[in-house]
């Protein structure tokens, strides 16, 4: 998720070279940026950008997510897919909180998430059409998105860090999770196996697609590397999912749809087919399936939700009045 | 049989609510609420699977929780009318919160010396939970009550539309009645009073009126419930009815 946090990233910074130095200095020896301390001003903009995008990414999510809580076949199942979407939400709360000591608020980042400016990933553009899809998602999108998370959790900047260390805990579960549920419709009746199969169809490619462009393509990665906020390249950790997911596949009994995907003993790990470039950028820039959607849904909750948070201040406010009138 | 029926009607009140409730799960009014409804849909939920766990035992025909949630009609749904009722906005969302857990908070509590070990095991639970939404719903309740002129509207509104179903909650159907009398349940009636001082409290801060009922709508019990249940309910079933017999 966070590699396409990077697309666009303006790293660019003006402070003299010495300070600059410095800084490269502090981060080589993998000292901890915190909030109060010194950092150019592009490493600043770089992280709340991806810090943001991360949040509006873990809030989005609990749309697609939230679109089978009501429909969840068994009373176990849908105690857990609402927990996990609960799940998502803190996420979203924690990510929020690390880019507000950056000095960005949350009232902010939502704004630019509503009018468009932010990005979200581009995954949650994507609908979710049947029950297996709340396992596909667990398994190939939470665990496309530990791979990306986990370095994070060395990030060079303190809050970020520390906020992925508890994500990733809880990813790590859903993606389990998610690998359950997909296990127990691949070993059922025919209809639940074909079921299946036709989510692994649809969120094989987008999967690999939040690993963002390949390197040779991806323009912002160098700075994110020498700053490490990004620790290793999109292609590095595709590879490495690829190879993670092929056998677990196997296992299923089901089919990747890639004709091409096949075992390379002298690099040992798995080529694969070409990536339709064509439709990440359609998706990146907003015209996935159900970007309209999302936002609008988005919007309604914030449009719906004014007069809620306007009664909470109001309240505050008085609370406070009559508190001073009394002393 | 008695104790299976009048299992199922809390049962069925927790699970209507905790699904109502989970609705939210993404829409709500800020991200705060966006955690705090599906703790507590998640509470309901718990609560409901293992009485349905337990009631499948004493009924002895091997309905396991899913058989009894996923494969009966609304007329044969048991929860009370106020549960069921569709969240509209947050106000009646809170209210309706709040007036269920300022019943099962005492509910509950009695419950604690019931003569059923199961329901023993959920009261020591489920009291502490309820206490919980009593507070979170109540603070909601006062916050809109005395908030802006707009929510508190909404809220007089919400309490327009909710208190006709209010009485139905204490009415025990012959069921709960049998269980009541073998100790098994608490009796219902005997909780109006802590109810009432419950409510009047959050009121009193809320500037709220607690209107009198012209009359109790009821029928929940005996499954008559809103045209809203069956849409919930088909909402809820149709992936577990599309294919019978399946593992999920």
């Amino acid at each position: 998720m966070y590699s396409q946090g990077l697309i666009g990233a303006d790293g660019r910074t003006e402070e003299t070279p010495e300070f600059l130095a410095r800084f490269q200095q502090r981060i080589d020896a993998e000292e901890k940026i915190e909030p109060k301390d010194e950092m150019p001003e592009g490493y600043r903009r770089t992280l709340v950008r991806q810090i943001g995008q991360h949040a509006h990414s873990e809030i989005v999510g609990m749309l697609p997510e939230g679109n089978w809580i009501t429909r969840a076949p068994s009373l176990r199942r849908k105690a857990a897919l609402l927990a996990k979407v609960q799940d998502e939400g803190g996420h979203g709360l924690y990510l929020y909180s690390a880019a507000e000591t950056l000095g960005v608020s949350r009232e902010e980042m939502t704004e630019e998430l509503l009018s468009g400016k932010a990005k979200y990933s581009s995954i949650f553009n994507y609908p979710t059409l049947n029950w297996a899809d709340m396992g596909t998602i667990g398994w190939l999108v939470d665990g496309a998105a530990i791979m990306n998370q986990i370095p994070l959790c060395r990030c060079s900047f303190g809050p970020y860090a520390r906020a992925m260390i508890r994500v990733c805990k809880e990813e790590s579960f859903h993606q389990r999770q998610g690998y359950e549920i997909v296990m127990t419709l691949a070993q059922g009746t025919p209809g639940q196996k074909a079921m299946a199969q036709d989510s692994l169809n649809r969120w094989w490619w987008p999967s690999l697609m939040m690993f963002g462009p390949h390197d040779a393509d991806s323009q912002h990665s160098d700075q994110s590397m020498a700053w490490k906020i990004k620790r290793f390249t999109n292609d590095e950790l595709r590879q490495k999912f690829i190879d993670a997911t092929v056998p677990q596949a196997e296992y299923l009994g089901l089919a990747l749809p890639d004709p091409d995907l096949k075992w390379n003993e002298e690099k040992g790990g798995y080529d694969h087919g070409p990536i339709d470039w064509d439709e990440f950028w359609r998706v990146v820039k907003g015209h996935g399936p159900m970007a309209r959607d999302r936002i609008k849904a988005r919007k309604k909750a914030w449009e719906d939700g004014a007069w809620v948070r306007e009664a909470a201040l109001a309240h505050a406010e008085k609370r406070r009045a009559r508190k001073i009138a009394a002393e | 049989m008695a104790e299976f029926e009048a299992l199922l009607e809390i049962a069925d009140d927790h699970l209507i609510l905790g699904h109502r409730i989970s609705e939210w799960c993404g829409h709500a009014p800020m991200l705060e609420e966006d955690l705090a409804l599906p703790n507590m849909g998640l509470d309901l939920i718990g609560t409901a699977r293992t009485l349905y766990d337990h009631a499948g035992k004493l009924e002895g025909k091997g309905r396991s929780e899913d058989d009894l949630a996923y494969l009966r009609d609304e007329r044969e749904y048991r929860n009370c009318l106020l549960v069921e009722r569709p969240n509209e906005d947050f106000a009646h969302t809170m209210l309706r919160q709040f007036y269920f857990a300022a019943f099962m908070r005492p509910y509950w509590l009695a419950a604690l010396d019931s003569t059923d070990e199961t329901v023993r095991g959920v009261a020591g639970k489920a009291e502490k939970e309820m206490a919980y939404h009593i507070r979170h719903a109540g603070e909601w309740v006062i916050r809109m009550g005395d908030g802006t002129d707009e929510s508190a509207a909404r809220m007089r509104d919400a309490v327009e539309a909710l208190h006709i179903y209010v009485d139905e909650l204490f009415d025990s159907s012959d069921a709960a009645q049998e269980a009541e009398a073998a100790g098994v349940l608490p009796l219902r009636d005997a909780l109006r009073t802590t109810w009432d001082r419950t409510v009047a409290e959050v009121f009193a801060e809320a500037l709220l009126a607690q209107p009198e009922a012209a009359y109790a709508q009821r029928g929940g019990r005996q499954g008559i419930h809103n045209e809203t249940l069956g849409h919930l309910l088909a909402e809820m079933q149709v992936v577990h009815r599309a294919h019978p017999g399946a593992r999920w």
